[in-house]
């Protein structure tokens, strides 16, 4: 059944009765926001959509207190804009799928909050959920509910924040988001180790973190891949890019203490400013695999270490590429034919705990029969469906798309 | 205001005390039990001394397992159960209750694993929090989250509580620094989360784990983010002429783009219980001292500093003091840290723990005093002034029934005053008993509902630190 109508509350009052309203009738409600997002997950096969878009604007944002509040549908744009008027920024970068996914739609604050979007620098910096200080959510009961605040430290109560942060939509509709905000980088350099094969990358890699020169951002573009995000001149050769943030007189000495720590004699060229941010927007957001086709791309967390061996194993079974972020920790690959392939994926986790692979993109019908969420042990699998159970009790939200093996696949 | 509550012992839990010990005694060693009334005084509480409740025995396992068959056999007999990591709770998140056992961790002390290619240290859920830096410090790592009671506390219980410290501005608390748990559910179902990668799959249990205060379930193994260490650190002492002054400077430094990786505030009286504590050098000729902490390699810090200098010198700074060696870097932070100590030595003190927005410091610091004077009291306001945390000590005398009144009602005004500016109750101690019935000043009964009631889908019967967090009239209800 294909979603018919689209319901766009303007206030939170309004949400919170439209779902009471949708729970009274026993009609499902498919969550969205803009709707970059869209087609990662099972089709969704709700009665109607409910969207966050008409819940939009800047509520409280005094730069001195590092924190921003905006209503869930406010533009991500919106957000970058203000923040970077006083020179702030959201520090976990987030990612931008929509050139991915070939969708036109923007982002909205509360979508990248309820898909924890993260880019590069949440190697040290933490992802969407580590900086998201407060939500405002309407349960499944139709109820506003408010937890978290607007102050970094903050115990008072259980941490339903977290729990909202990349809960795509089975939760609850999030209205209101509370993120820490920082001061942004006063400028930045890249270093480009020129010709490292994904092994030798990922030493390289682990000796720059285990450094006191405060890596920011540190991936891996093996040959076929790197000529795509760095251009020309790196066509064919494998690049492992190591960044450095801060004050102008900070980068300088940082790089020469770094450089023979990583004790290569591979070539190291140095990326400034606009070359460096401009290699890590693509890095972001998936640029590589941004081919406007629908092949399958999937997106595995893995420990650091282990991320070329796992990606190794994938593509000699199944043909692909693959890149490497978040220190060899966050492999996209891009599988050759249409086919996903999910046991020969998932399979080469096996024995890496807490790992996990995301279906990022394919086919509708690929998706369809394809467990795009990650499978998760029984006992976890059951504790997952009673906690949606306890916010969402009739599961009004989200049904069809089926995240996190709960157990309530109702398509 | 009141006395707190505590739940009503169940007399009939407490009849069938011998055979319920009897029965805990086949699931663990002799010395993993805890019975003779004598052995469990120590128990009775928490560093919030207040209050003292004897439970019924203490069970201390040494793995997973025993915690596992315990707490199914507690679950099956209906006792409730109280987590314990090392006591060091100033909230009373840990103390019993008469009809309860408690569970200790403080046996479960080894290092599984420390693997600096991933930078994560896997851990025993015993294992105090400055051990963990111990352990890598000589390879160059530490593991980021400094609570001031770091030489006891447990990881067990840092994640429980979602434990801070002075560095978070920077490196965030535990919920930022934490890859993996395993923790056992009340029934005795063993869940493992996370592990060496950076995302977990699934709901963020993990983050719903931290700061729930022992009520989701027994955490028995940690894996931990390590990070590399700072080139060097230095921290420095500014005094000025008053707390408003101080203030005013935080605003600016973060204002103006530059975040030192701590910013902590003493007032005269702190710095005057401090410094007589640890002779660590802070002026006692001004009202306000800011410790700023400053890393990176010497010429990365002259830089940041000789910013921040030039922002304080713009506030009309009184001194400015620069740590010249590490033993004096040392001595500096440890009349911080000892802060609580330090004041318990000269009077009795309740320790407040609201977090403001940063540009609500110097009102929330203005209305603290007033609100002292108005219940005549005395208070020492130390504080984590990078993240807005704030620490007033309020003195008064145990002894003295009707100034130990005084002081729980000033506590319960302040923290008021907190989340009316905009804050909350409790920035990293937690809600444990202390704060339990101020918290439907900073949330709606629906807000309480929503959390008891993801609360319960872990832990259906409520036997999990039952009297903490809720206030008892909604526990009620909900168990009813």
């Amino acid at each position: 059944m294909a979603v018919r109508e689209t319901l766009t509350p303007a206030t939170e009052a309004e949400a919170c009765a439209m779902v009471a309203e949708a729970r009274a009738a026993g009609r499902t409600l498919a969550i969205a926001g803009a709707g970059s997002k869209s087609a990662v997950g099972r089709p969704v096969t709700a009665d109607a959509s409910i969207t966050s878009t008409g819940l939009s604007g800047i509520v409280e944002y005094n730069p001195e207190e590092l924190v921003i509040v905006a209503r869930a549908g406010t533009p991500l744009s919106e957000i970058d804009a203000a923040l970077a008027a006083n020179n702030q920024a959201l520090m976990f970068e987030p990612a931008d799928w929509s050139r991915l996914l070939g969708s036109n739609a923007g982002q909205t604050i509360g979508g990248i909050a309820a898909t924890n979007m993260s880019g590069p620098r949440r190697l040290i910096a933490g992802a969407a959920r580590d900086s998201l200080l407060g939500v405002r959510f309407v349960n499944g009961r139709g109820e506003a509910i408010k937890n978290g605040g607007r102050v970094m430290k903050n115990v008072t109560g259980l941490d339903l924040v977290k729990l909202m942060a990349g809960s795509w939509g089975t939760l609850g509709l999030i209205t209101e988001t509370a993120f820490k905000v920082l001061p942004r980088a006063e400028t930045e350099t890249t270093l480009v180790i020129d010709g490292a094969d994904e092994a030798e990358a990922a030493r390289l890699m682990a000796a720059a973190m285990g450094t006191s020169a405060e890596v920011s951002g540190a991936a891996h573009l093996p040959a076929a891949i790197s000529g795509a995000v760095l251009g020309d001149a790196f066509a064919g050769h494998g690049a492992t890019l190591l960044r450095l943030e801060g004050f102008a007189e900070a980068i300088a000495e940082r790089t020469a203490r770094l450089k023979p720590q990583l004790a290569t004699r591979r070539e190291i060229v140095e990326l400034d400013g606009a070359a460096s941010r401009k290699a890590w927007a693509a890095i972001r957001d998936v640029r590589p695999f941004a081919d406007g086709g629908d092949s399958p791309v999937w997106r595995i967390s893995v420990p650091p270490m282990a991320g070329h061996t796992v990606a190794g194993q994938i593509l000699d079974a199944a043909g692909g590429h693959a890149f490497f972020d978040w220190q060899g920790g966050l492999v996209w690959l891009r599988l050759d034919g249409n086919d996903a392939r999910p046991e020969i994926v998932r399979g080469a986790l096996a024995g890496h705990a807490g790992s996990h692979a995301l279906l990022v993109r394919a086919a509708a019908d690929i998706r369809t029969r394809t467990e795009v969420f990650h499978p998760e042990p029984a006992a976890v699998a059951a504790l997952t469906e009673r906690i949606r159970a306890s916010i969402d009790p009739d599961s009004v939200f989200n049904s069809g798309r089926r995240a996190f093996n709960s157990g309530r696949d109702a398509a | 205001m009141q006395e707190i509550a505590f739940l009503e012992p169940d007399p009939a839990i407490m009849a069938r005390r011998g055979e319920i010990v009897a029965g805990l005694s086949g699931l663990v060693s002799a010395d993993g039990l805890v019975t003779d009334p004598r052995e469990l005084v120590p128990f009775e509480t928490d560093a919030f001394t207040a209050y003292r409740r004897v439970p019924l025995a203490v069970v201390l396992p040494a793995t997973t397992e025993e915690v596992a068959a315990v707490l199914k056999y507690c679950a099956a007999q209906g006792v409730p159960v109280v987590p314990r990591g090392a006591g060091t709770s100033l909230a009373g998140g840990a103390i019993p209750q008469e009809d309860a056992v408690v569970i200790g961790v403080s046996r479960m002390t080894r290092v599984i694993e420390v693997d600096y290619e991933n930078r994560t240290a896997t851990v025993q859920a015993g294992v105090t929090n400055l051990s963990i830096s111990d352990r890598v410090a000589a390879d160059g790592f530490f593991y980021a989250p400094d609570p001031s009671s770091q030489l006891a506390c447990t990881i067990a219980g840092n994640i429980a509580m979602n434990s801070g410290g002075a560095h978070c501005l920077k490196y965030g608390v535990t919920t930022n620094n934490l890859l993996g748990a395993k923790l056992v559910l009340m029934d005795g179902t063993i869940i493992e989360l996370g592990g060496k990668a950076l995302d977990a799959p699934g709901l963020d249990l993990l983050g719903l784990l931290c700061g729930s205060e022992g009520q989701i379930g027994i955490i028995t193994e940690a894996t931990v983010r390590l990070l590399a260490k700072p080139e060097g650190a230095r921290p420095v002492l500014f005094g000025f002429d008053s707390s408003e002054v101080a203030g005013a400077c935080v605003s600016e430094i973060i204002g103006s783009g530059i975040i030192p990786v701590a910013i902590e505030f003493m007032d005269k009286p702190a710095i005057e219980i401090c410094e007589a504590f640890a002779k660590a050098g802070y002026p006692l000729d001004v009202e306000a001292l800011l410790i700023i902490e400053v890393e990176g390699s010497e010429a990365e810090m002259d830089a940041m500093l000789a910013r921040i200098i030039a922002i304080a010198k713009k506030h009309g700074v009184k001194s400015v003091k620069e740590s010249q060696s590490a033993t004096q870097a040392a001595t500096i932070w440890k009349g911080r840290k000892s802060a609580f100590g330090a004041t318990g030595r000269i009077a009795d003190y309740i320790c407040m723990d609201g977090t403001v927005p940063l540009g609500q410091l110097s009102h929330v610091l203005r209305e603290t005093y007033a609100i002292i004077e108005r219940h005549g009291l005395r208070v020492a306001n130390v504080f984590h002034a990078g993240d807005g945390n704030m620490h007033p000590l309020i003195l008064y005398n145990v002894n003295d029934p009707d100034e130990a009144q005084k002081a729980e009602a000033a506590g319960a005004d302040i923290l008021k005053l907190c989340v009316d500016a905009g804050g909350c109750l409790t920035g990293e101690h937690g809600v444990g008993v202390e704060k339990r019935d101020l918290m439907l000043h900073q949330f709606t009964e629906t807000d309480l509902n929503q959390q008891m009631a993801v609360r319960a889908a872990f832990d259906p019967q409520w036997m999990l630190n039952p009297s903490k967090v809720f206030p008892l009239d909604l526990d009620m209800r909900k168990a009813s």
